[in-house]
């Protein structure tokens, strides 16, 4: 850009590479999953290479689009206006999220209140279950499957066991994880609105090393699950349901924890002001609506 | 009649000063794919869907081929099922969805007084999606196994257990093509609410801004919740899980609910910028003021609230239980009151008006009568009871051709006509696009009227092949099909010509055109707006 | 005509000032609530209908309808819900017609082998459902269509006055023979039925003595070809030559002239996953004895082996029926 900035002209620029290289990493990663799950499926022999180029390739491009943004940002491109825009952009983006959830907690609820019900002879469409299914049972969480032979039992569920219990209960130390760190990301902001820089980037660090327990611990209770209690993603709809909701909400917890890993490194390298923090506080927001999910979860999931 | 802008001379000068110090357009093939031009961007989208729509519609005519008489001539039940399949997928998805994008990007920045898109990288990103997302889901018919061939709205377990290899490339294309929708519409609403010129209020936005606004919106509620389902759809294939398997306690059926969810606001998402592209055709070449600007917002909002609660009128014959049955027929007969105030007040905007016929206005009238024709036969089958002697019979294909094609698609090309000088800077052959349109209002009802009666004398949809007292509706629609698809060749021909050697159009372009786009000289130039024009307070709207 | 008026009187060519009217609040409240009343009125008589067909109760008979690609099972329950005989009813539609071979007949595409036989005057309850894919069954005469979904049930009824023969049609998408898969019910009046009725009965009392014959090897080949036409022509071909890659041929294959067992536990319990279906629940012993022997022998096929009955009911364990 040759003309210096001019703070009341929104800020277009010119042209970049930036999105056809994202689309093509996009399309080199999505080739190569489906190839792989194919592959997989049919028991051929895999390749990750395709996927592998194409998470670089997006990788690398992401990194520097993003990079670029901040930069203009520092050069005092970015007007009030387009500051504007990326606040909308990001707050629409979480609401896509919400919907994106909103269709597993749909399955959930469909199967849990109607499906098993009617397979296991109540509501509406009882006779199904007695006509088709004499011998299942409706309760949940579903320990024995309509048909155990396609789908092999799971051989406990990961609920709540009573609200005394949860000293040793791994869920619940995950909700009080989770929790936390959503107040100590709101820490971090007000810090950074009183420009106090040390607590501002203290806080943000104790926040992603939540999210990391977090994730820990989640292993931890898939590996268990697994292993010891014999719940999988293939073990009826209790277990796809469990694995399908808590495992993408893990999915945005790395995917979060990954964000505001970046925001620490920015805010160590003295990135931030008071009036200027958006990366972080769009960080921070993707955070509370991770949090929020996972409060659904624990709810609709675990305890009820 | 007030004018938006106080005078249009202050405006041009504004532009001027803008001009010494824009950036032009690279040259060559750099320009389209680096580009954050909203302008080419625009045209980007078009050119697309264009393409989109001359493959989704040459595979609509194997089919109407292989339909053309009983018994099987030219290709095999499975092939015809991938072609259905692809031409349903490609139409929604490739030729309607990205017109409508497109007309946003030239249109909502020009309109609202914007110097482009709020988030012009991104813009290019959505666009650039399509082409791979649409390269992958047409390579898979080339695939062993061949393509999707479980209809375009892909019940499991037909598309889960049963499906061929592809569905896995099939179900990832869908999670591009929602991303870039996503991308999209954060762009469209960022734009609207945060890039309108001072004094554009919202209630002076045109129509078109309006509905787009609301399009929009769907989109962000719905798209991730396909991406939901199929996520699900990959999730028994691959890894084992039981959504959609009664085996595993899981149903089929919730497959039904969770797409028609999506499913139903799509619809609406192929028809409300179409509402707004009629409503500002109208008013022009009626030369008298939109009647009913006000309830013709609300109407908009309504439908698309009403949207989210009629999903399972798809679903009359899956046995929901009798109470779920009632509530979706009384949400869905509820739709038409708010569509009704729509017609009405189009038609009471050409009454009493000084009316002339140029072609997008023709386009945008046959759009009213043939798309209340499609909403008639959509209350017909939106009583229950009556629908499970029209479910899945060619009534409802006929059904959504009229509200899909001379509906949808009629709305796109009057866009096209109506605002393709202001693109380009040439007039248009009128006496070509009379033809056209002539020739695509008898071919579209040739082809699609006859399938109002092939469907109540019983025939099914998706099928290769017919019982014998279907022949000659299936003829005739097959003859009209042929005629409607080559007209469009016409049309490519007249848009290319008007590209190449129109004669010169004027800024305002039409007498009646009122709004802030044709304030500008046509062709629009590459950068406009760059700094915000000054709305007056009138009506603002045409 | 409100068109015509408004593009023959209101051109512009005829020198018409625009009238520039464009608010009219009343006008808007009438087409909003005259519209409502429409429907209000189109709504009534339908909850009306509604309610009455989902009354199932009070049944004289109940049939189970299960869809399978491409036919139709139809088991006819006792009052306990229990069968009493059950029978596949495929296109009849001779494939040369289909392929301009020969000329179409008067049914073409709309008749089977065996139609579903009710009685008339008789409520009838049908529990509908499927093995497979979702299908869906329509008799329009009837005004009934209800979805068969695998795993689910739905339910429906008639109560049809005139005796005679109705036809209709699979109406959901169920793959490649959707197109394929006709209904035909004829109705009986109901001292026929009753005596059809008997004589069913008789006969699937005689097919389950016959499990313990032994056949010579011209009987298996007589009853397998017309087994095999029947039930897996649709997708491995008359000729036994299949479709490649999607569906196997059965000329030369590995298993259809390898290991007997094999040959026999394969089609019993088909491949999970694809479109080879577990026929050991379609067919009893001697149609699946029939069939693979027909297998075995067909074409340039030749083994040496003879496979009867009890070979199937050992093999599964007495399972088969
Ligand atoms: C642009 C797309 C579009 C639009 C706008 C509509 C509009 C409507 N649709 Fe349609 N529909 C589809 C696209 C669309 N549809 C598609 C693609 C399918 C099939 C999907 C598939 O299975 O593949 C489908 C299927 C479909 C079904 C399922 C049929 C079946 O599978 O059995 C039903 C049932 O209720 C239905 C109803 C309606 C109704 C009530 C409207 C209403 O919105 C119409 C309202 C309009 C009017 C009513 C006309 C104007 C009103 C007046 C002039 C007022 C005066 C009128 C009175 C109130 C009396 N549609
Ligand atoms: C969204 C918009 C849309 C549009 C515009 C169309 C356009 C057309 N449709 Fe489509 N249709 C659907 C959406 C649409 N359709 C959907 C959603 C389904 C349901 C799918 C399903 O069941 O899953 C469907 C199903 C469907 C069927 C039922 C198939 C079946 O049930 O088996 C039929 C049958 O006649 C049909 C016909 C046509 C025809 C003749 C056109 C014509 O308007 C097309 C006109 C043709 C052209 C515009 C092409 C011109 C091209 C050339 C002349 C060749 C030149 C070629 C090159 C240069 C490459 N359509
Ligand atoms: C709906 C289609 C369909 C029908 C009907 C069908 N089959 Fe098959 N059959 C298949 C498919 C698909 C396979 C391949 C399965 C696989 O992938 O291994 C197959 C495989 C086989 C094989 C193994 C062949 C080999 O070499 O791998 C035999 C034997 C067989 N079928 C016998 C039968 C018999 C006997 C019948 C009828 C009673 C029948 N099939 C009906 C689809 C069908
Ligand atoms: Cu069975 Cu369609
Ligand atoms: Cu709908």
């Amino acid at each position: 850009m040759s003309n210096p900035p001019d703070q009341s002209i929104y800020y277009v620029p010119h042209n970049s590479w930036y999105p056809i290289g994202t689309a093509l990493g996009i399309f080199c990663l999505v080739v190569g999953l489906g190839t792989l799950l194919n592959d997989l499926s049919a028991g051929n022999e895999t390749s990750h290479v395709l996927v592998y180029l194409g998470a670089i390739v997006l990788s690398v491009v992401l990194f520097a689009w993003f990079a670029k943004v901040v930069e203009e940002n520092h050069q005092g491109l970015v007007n009030q206006q387009l500051k504007r825009s990326y606040i909308w952009g990001m707050s629409w983006f979480i609401f896509s999220e919400v919907m994106f959830f909103a269709a597993f907690f749909g399955a959930l609820f469909y199967t849990r209140n109607l499906a098993v019900a009617w397979l296991g002879g109540e509501g509406a469409k009882g006779f199904t279950g007695d006509y088709l299914w004499p011998e299942f049972e409706a309760v949940w969480p579903v320990l024995n499957n309509p048909d155990p032979g396609l789908f092999e039992n799971p051989g406990a569920s990961m609920a709540s066991p009573g609200i005394l219990n949860w000293g040793d209960y791994l869920p619940f130390w995950n909700t009080v994880i989770l929790l936390t760190s959503s107040i100590t990301v709101h820490f971090a902001h007000t810090a950074i609105k009183d420009e106090a820089r040390t607590k501002f980037v203290g806080w943000l660090a104790v926040t992603v090393a939540l999210g990391v327990v977090f994730l820990i611990l989640q292993v931890e209770e898939y590996v268990d699950a697994y292993e010891n209690l014999g719940l999988t993603l293939s073990s009826g709809i209790y277990g796809s349901t469990f694995f399908l909701l808590t495992g993408f909400h893990g999915f945005h917890v790395t995917l979060g924890t990954f964000i505001l890993l970046m925001q620490l490194i920015r805010a160590m390298r003295g990135h931030f002001k008071a009036h200027d923090c958006f990366g972080f506080e769009a960080a921070s927001w993707y955070w509370h609506f991770v949090d929020v999910v996972w409060a659904g979860l624990f709810i609709f999931v675990y305890v009820m | 009649m007030s004018d938006i802008i106080d005078t249009r001379q202050e405006f041009t000068q504004d532009f001027d000063h803008d001009a010494h110090h824009d950036v032009q357009p690279d040259r060559g093939i750099v320009r389209w794919l680096l580009t954050t031009n909203h302008k080419d961007i625009g045209t980007l989208y078009l050119w697309f869907s264009f393409l989109m729509l001359l493959i989704g519609g040459s595979l609509a005519l194997v089919i109407r081929t292989e339909l053309f008489e009983p018994g099987l001539q030219f290709i095999e039940p499975a092939f015809f099922n991938q072609m259905t399949t692809n031409h349903g997928l490609i139409m929604v998805f490739g030729a309607i969805m990205p017109a409508f994008v497109g007309l946003a990007n030239w249109l909502l920045p020009m309109m609202v007084g914007a110097p482009d898109m709020a988030l012009p990288r991104m813009n290019n990103l959505s666009f650039w999606i399509l082409p791979f997302a649409f390269g992958l889901l047409i390579s898979t018919l080339f695939m062993e196994g061949g393509g999707p061939n479980f209809g375009w709205t892909f019940y499991a377990p037909l598309s889960t257990t049963y499906a061929p290899d592809t569905v896995t490339y099939f179900i990832l294309s869908i999670h591009m093509m929602g991303a870039s929708s996503i991308m999209g519409s954060i762009n469209i609403i960022a734009t609207i609410l945060n890039m309108r010129a001072p004094g554009m209020t919202l209630m002076k936005m045109p129509l078109f801004v309006w509905t787009w606004l609301i399009t929009a919106y769907l989109l962000l509620a719905v798209m991730p919740v396909l991406a939901g389902l199929v996520t699900m759809m990959l999730f028994d294939i691959h890894f084992g899980t039981s959504f959609f398997n009664a085996a595993g306690g899981g149903d089929p059926v919730m497959f039904q609910h969770i797409f028609w969810f999506f499913g139903h606001p799509e619809v609406y998402i192929m028809i409300l910028p179409a509402f707004g592209i009629v409503s500002q055709i109208i008013p022009t070449f009626a030369r008298k003021p939109l009647f009913g600007y006000d309830s013709m917002v609300y109407a908009t909002a309504s439908i698309a609230f009403l949207s989210f609660t009629v999903w399972a009128h798809h679903m009359f014959t899956v046995g929901m239980p009798l109470a779920g049955q009632l509530f979706f027929m009384y949400a869905t007969l509820l739709i038409a009151v708010p569509t009704g105030v729509k017609v009405f007040n189009w038609v009471s905007t050409m009454w009493r008006g000084a009316m002339t016929f140029e072609t997008p206005m023709l386009f945008s009238i046959a759009f009213v009568v043939l798309f209340t024709i499609g909403g008639f036969s959509g209350l017909m089958l939106a009583i229950a009871p009556a629908d499970y002697q029209y479910h899945d019979t060619y009534f409802v294909v006929a059904h959504f051709h009229y509200v899909l094609v001379p509906g949808a698609l009629f709305s796109i090309i009057a866009a096209v006509y109506y605002w393709l000088p202001k693109w380009c800077g040439r007039m248009y052959d009128e006496s070509l696009g009379k033809l056209h349109f002539w020739l695509s209002f008898i071919g579209v009802n040739v082809t699609f009227f006859p399938q109002h009666f092939s469907g109540l004398a019983g025939m099914p949809r998706r099928i290769p092949d017919y019982a014998l007292q279907f022949a000659d509706f299936n003829m005739v629609s097959s003859i009209g099909a042929f005629v409607f698809g080559f007209s469009q060749l016409l049309f490519l021909y007249v848009v290319i010509k008007t590209i190449k050697s129109g004669e010169p159009a004027t800024g305002r372009v039409w007498e009646g055109a009122h709004g802030l786009e044709w304030t500008l000289p046509s062709p629009a130039p590459y950068h406009t707006f760059t700094h915000p024009p000054r709305v007056v307070d009138a009506e603002a709207h045409s | 005509m409100l068109f015509s008026s408004l593009y023959l009187r209101h051109r512009k060519s005829r020198g018409v000032e625009p009238a520039q009217f464009h608010e009219s609040t009343a006008i808007e409240i009438a087409w909003t609530i005259i519209p409502t009343i429409i429907l209000i009125a189109m709504a009534w008589p339908a909850s009306q209908a509604l309610i009455e067909m989902y009354d199932t109760g009070g049944e004289d008979m109940t049939v189970e309808v299960r869809g399978y690609q491409w036919k139709w099972q139809y088991k006819y329950l006792d009052a306990d819900y229990n069968q009493t005989f059950a029978f596949f009813s495929n296109l009849a539609t001779p494939a040369d017609e289909i392929h301009n071979r020969s000329v179409k007949g008067e049914y073409y595409l709309l008749e089977v082998d065996n139609p579903l036989r009710i009685p008339a005057n008789r409520k009838v309850r049908f529990l509908i459902t499927s093995e497979d894919v979702i299908h869906a069954w329509w008799v329009p005469d009837f005004g009934i269509k209800r979805d068969a979904v695998p795993g689910m049930l739905n339910e429906l009824w008639t109560i049809v006055s005139q005796p005679g023969i109705y036809r209709g049609q699979c109406t959901e998408l169920c793959g490649k023979d959707h197109g394929f898969m006709p209904i035909v019910v004829e109705v009986l009046p109901e001292a026929d039925y009753d005596a059809w009725y008997s004589e069913q009965l008789r006969q699937a009392q005689a097919r389950k003595e016959a499990l313990s014959k032994t056949f010579t090897a011209d009987e298996l080949m007589v009853e397998g070809e017309q087994v095999y036409n029947t039930f897996c022509a649709a997708c491995h071909l008359p000729n036994g030559k299949g479709v490649p890659p999607v569906f196997p041929a059965l000329d030369g294959s590995p298993i259809a002239t390898g290991n007997r067992d094999e040959h026999i536990r394969l089609v019993y319990e088909g491949v999970p996953g694809t479109a080879m279906q577990a026929f050991g629940n379609q067919l009893d012993a001697v149609a699946l004895a029939a069939v693979v022997h027909y297998e075995r022998h067909a074409w340039d096929n030749d083994t040496d082996d003879v496979v009867q009955p009890r070979d199937v009911i050992n093999l599964t364990a007495g399972e088969v029926q």
